[in-house]
């Protein structure tokens, strides 16, 4: 625990040491706003609550989730720090959860610093706050998913871009095995439980339920699950790949 | 105490270390000597837990560093080849990273980080970012963080590349001093070290190990009495790979 904590305050403060930081969370916040207030509509809806916002989330996070989780091992295995990190007495597992948790948390801070729409919707009307607040954990547990598979492709190669790219793409495929248009390819042909079950590895599935201001053990344990055998194989990987 | 036994490393084919064992005492100075690609740099990886060796063990003060690899790392210091650290941060920060990891208890925390700083003539850049830094003062920050916590056993890849001459004795005078009680172990291809600090020296090419001996007791294999004609006859002579393995 302690090794964890260790490593996370290197990793979190790592992000403010150079202008990654500031560029992400800047551009998070003018993405997330134009989406809701462009494409979402917020006024023009005349309804006080934060759908078109949350709305957008999983596509914003399909590009902005893979710029930050590239670098987490890439870089380290590209300037050699990695073979520092793992000559030190911490365990691979204990490197793989510090430094995840701390991309997590920059992502939480990042969607925390959202909270003038917030202040804006309870301003204009009376929305459901306890919806929001689902939403917000809704959005936080997928943006962890997100970081996990991230995480763990850039254990695999030493170069960011590819790192990014693959990213991209397997994040793509969670959230779009939830798209009625994915799904309909399946309709008609192949037996309820098997759509059911690709619909049930989507991000778009479970963070639409959550954003609903439900939140259930189920879709909780998806997000867990999800971030844990990522991770576990993130931690694989590394032991695999550290020294190529 | 380094025990490593019937150590090789194998990448399909390719053999980079080929049945390697030795051990080393307190108090000894082993260079590790070896053209480019000899496996120099893989055994000191597989000595400091990094790499995963084929077969073969390395215990490091009592403990095999596969099965209690967290033991095994907290007695040791490691500089990496190419020192590497965290491009980001400050000296300052890194040090207190590496303090944090090595878990100092605060009252030998502030003396040891101020022995170091001291000894590597750290002082004047300690709240400079590393990437700005020279290549001789990123390797004394890598030195630094390798001693910090004053292990018992210090493993060095090429602690000397790219300093210059006044740093290089620096760096000479320290390990010269920290010899007395520990277990140090440099890889290097500059001979003239070998003589400067190395009590004992170990050849290997090829993954091989090819002479095991004292620097001046190897020198004197050579009708000139010079080390580097050692070096060359023996990595490189028609000798090499049956020349027999002198204890």
């Amino acid at each position: 625990m302690r090794n964890v904590a260790v490593v996370f305050r290197r990793e979190f403060a790592s992000y403010f040491a150079t202008p990654l930081a500031f560029v992400f969370i800047v551009i998070f916040l003018v993405l997330a706003g134009a989406f809701a207030f462009y494409l979402g509509g917020f006024y023009e809806r005349g309804q006080a609550d934060l759908a078109p916002f949350f709305n957008y989330h999983p596509w914003l996070y399909l590009f902005l989730i893979p710029a930050l989780s590239m670098r987490l091992w890439a870089e380290e295995r590209k300037s050699g720090s990695i073979e520092l990190l793992m000559t030190l007495p911490v365990t691979t597992a204990q490197a793989v959860v510090g430094k995840y948790l701390a991309a997590w948390a920059f992502s939480g801070l990042a969607l925390a610093l959202t909270f003038p729409l917030w202040i804006t919707v309870n301003y204009l009307g009376e929305p459901d706050n306890g919806a929001i607040l689902a939403a917000y954990i809704g959005s936080f547990l997928m943006a962890g998913g997100f970081l996990a598979i991230g995480a763990c492709l850039s254990a695999a190669t030493r170069n960011q871009v590819i790192a990014f790219i693959f990213t991209v793409v397997i994040c793509f495929g969670f959230l779009l095995s939830g798209f009625g248009m994915v799904l309909g390819l399946f309709e008609g042909w192949a037996p309820q439980p098997v759509i059911d079950a690709i619909a049930s590895l989507s991000f778009l599935t479970h963070f639409g339920s959550i954003s609903k201001g439900v939140i259930d053990v189920r879709d909780l344990l998806y997000f867990g699950t999800l971030i844990a055998v990522w991770l576990a194989a993130n931690a694989i990987v590394l032991d695999m790949k550290k020294a190529d | 105490m380094i025990e490593i036994s019937r150590l090789s490393k194998r990448y399909g084919e390719f053999t980079a270390v080929d049945d390697i064992s030795f051990n080393v005492e307190p108090g000894q100075v082993l260079g590790f000597l070896g053209p480019n690609g000899a496996g120099k740099s893989t055994t000191m990886k597989m000595i400091t837990g990094f790499l995963t060796p084929t077969s073969g063990t390395v215990r490091v003060c009592g403990h095999d560093v596969e099965r209690e690899p967290l033991a095994a790392k907290a007695c040791m210091g490691y500089l990496p080849e190419g020192a590497p650290s965290y491009a980001e941060m400050t000296v300052r920060g890194f040090l207190e990273f590496i303090a944090d990891v090595r878990a100092l208890p605060a009252e030998r925390r502030r003396a040891r980080l101020d022995d170091v700083i001291q000894r590597l003539a750290l002082g004047g850049v300690l709240e400079q970012m590393i990437e700005t830094l020279s290549k001789g003062f990123r390797r004394r920050v890598g030195l630094a963080q390798a001693l910090l916590h004053d292990p018992q056993v210090l493993i060095l890849d090429e602690p000397t590349d790219g300093l210059d001459p006044n740093q290089k004795h620096q760096v000479r005078t320290l390990i010269n001093a920290m010899a007395k009680d520990k277990i140090i172990v440099i890889s290097t291809h500059i001979l003239e070290e070998v003589d400067a600090v190395c009590n004992r020296a170990i050849i290997i090419a090829g993954g091989r190990l090819l002479a095991d001996d004292t620097p001046q007791a190897l020198a004197a294999r050579a009708p000139s009495g010079r080390l580097d004609d050692v070096f060359r006859q023996i990595t490189t002579g028609a000798g090499a790979g049956q020349e027999a393995v002198h204890a």
